[in-house]
């Protein structure tokens, strides 16, 4: 057969190790925060960590684990892990705050330097929603449309390199959009609204446009049962991104009329 | 003169959020009933032009949102005791009359993005489509210029 031809036969422990560590690293550094700032400020909020495992653990078994394994030899497998890796766990894990928990955990001057470097213009570039989101509804055009996706499975470091950037791109989009932890650059509703939509028109473009355009070496039935998972998968998820986004909106637009003093959230 | 503006402001706003949630709800009407249960729409048609495909990305993406936005508006109306309700009922059917027209001249005829039905006598479907299409506008105009509610409003 043609299409698994080169591909690797089994992942490799080693790539699986280095995608999924840094998980269980945040997972555990997420604990020991709570357990520490617990005895000085008042309990951190049960959903919050609840967000953060579930989001872990989606990130990991997408990476590591049966699903990562079938996902080197199947379309519609590595679009569930996509869908995992790319916009659930980022979405679970920026619903769970984890910088806020760090700036208050961290003593004063150590907190200090890195709200300093959230500051910075870089930073600003970055989490801008436009940059945001070429970074990541760009990269994922490149990924099918090219002869990326083929390579990726024949050279490990590729492949690591691939799901690091879908995770960070997609936490780093979704932090763009809506508002958890602090964020200094901050951009309109209207403004990340109409990014929101035209990134979710892209990305069912792109869905439709592999359902008839295969990524290279992919049969076309897994590549059409692939395309509508992402296509539907994708709305479901921004479906979620939409709601909390117009939440904040709804809040914010609060009539004045009406207006009680409330304690923060 | 600033009651009349606010007057105004409310009207604008029951008409926007009747309108975002017409589109969407016409739409998630289109992909329940027509793709999921009759599946007389195709996920892909082969003639799928590229400029259709963008096209029918960017509209589906407008009204994913405008279905939720358009709910947070009416929760916002509901918030300032602003809602009128024939307004925003006659909004809601523009919206969807709107949609469906648009979908059923442009998507389907001008840009062949994709048909009702994949059958022989296709007319008969695109009339009955657009015909429905026109009665939810006028119905929804009729609503919202409709002069019981001016009275209410003397």
């Amino acid at each position: 057969m043609v299409h698994h031809g080169h591909h690797l036969e089994d992942l490799a422990i080693l790539p699986q190790v280095l995608l999924g560590l840094p998980f269980i690293l945040l997972l555990v550094l997420y604990m020991a925060a709570i357990v520490k700032t617990n005895q000085t400020h008042k309990p951190w909020p049960i959903h919050r960590t609840v967000f953060l495992c579930i989001g872990t653990t989606l990130a990991v078994i997408s990476v590591a684990g049966p699903l990562a394994e079938r996902a080197l030899m199947d379309f519609r497998a590595h679009m569930a892990a996509h869908l995992f890796l790319g916009m659930l766990a980022p979405l679970l894990i920026v619903l769970a705050a984890p910088m806020t928990l760090m700036l208050r955990t961290l003593d004063i001057s150590k907190a200090r330097r890195i709200t300093k470097l959230l500051k910075s213009r870089p930073i600003g570039w970055i989490t801008n929603p436009i940059t945001a989101a070429i970074l990541n509804i760009g990269g994922l055009w490149l990924l099918y449309t090219t002869s990326l996706y083929s390579l990726m499975h024949e050279f490990m470091w590729l492949h690591v390199l691939v799901h690091v950037h879908i995770f960070l791109a997609g936490y780093l989009f979704t932090v763009s959009l809506i508002y958890i932890d602090p964020i200094h650059h901050r951009n309109s509703y209207l403004n990340r609204a109409i990014v929101l939509i035209l990134s979710l028109a892209w990305h069912s473009i792109l869905a439709k446009y592999l359902y008839a355009h295969p990524p290279v070496s992919v049969p076309t039935d897994e590549a059409q049962t692939g395309a509508m998972l992402m296509y539907y998968g994708g709305d479901l998820v921004d479906a979620a991104i939409i709601f909390i986004l117009c939440w904040q909106w709804y809040k914010a637009t609060k009539p004045r009329a009406a207006y009680t003093p409330s304690t923060h959230a | 003169m600033v009651a009349n503006h606010k007057e105004q402001t409310n009207k604008s706003r029951n008409i926007l959020s009747g309108i975002l949630f017409g589109i969407g709800f016409a739409s998630f009407i289109d992909e329940a009933v027509f793709h999921q249960l009759l599946r007389w729409h195709h996920f892909y048609d082969k003639s799928t032009t590229e400029i259709g495909l963008i096209s029918d990305g960017l509209f589906h993406a407008f009204s994913w949102f405008a279905t939720i936005g358009g709910l947070f508006l009416f929760a916002d109306l509901r918030r300032r005791k602003a809602l009128e309700p024939l307004i925003w009922w006659g909004s809601i059917l523009l919206g969807a009359g709107g949609f469906q027209l648009y979908d059923g001249t442009i998507q389907h005829k001008f840009m062949k993005l994709h048909q009702i039905r994949y059958v022989d006598n296709v007319f008969v479907y695109d009339l009955v489509w657009n015909v429905i299409a026109i009665l939810m506008i006028i119905a929804g105009l009729a609503l919202i210029l409709s002069p019981k509610r001016r009275r209410e409003a003397s």
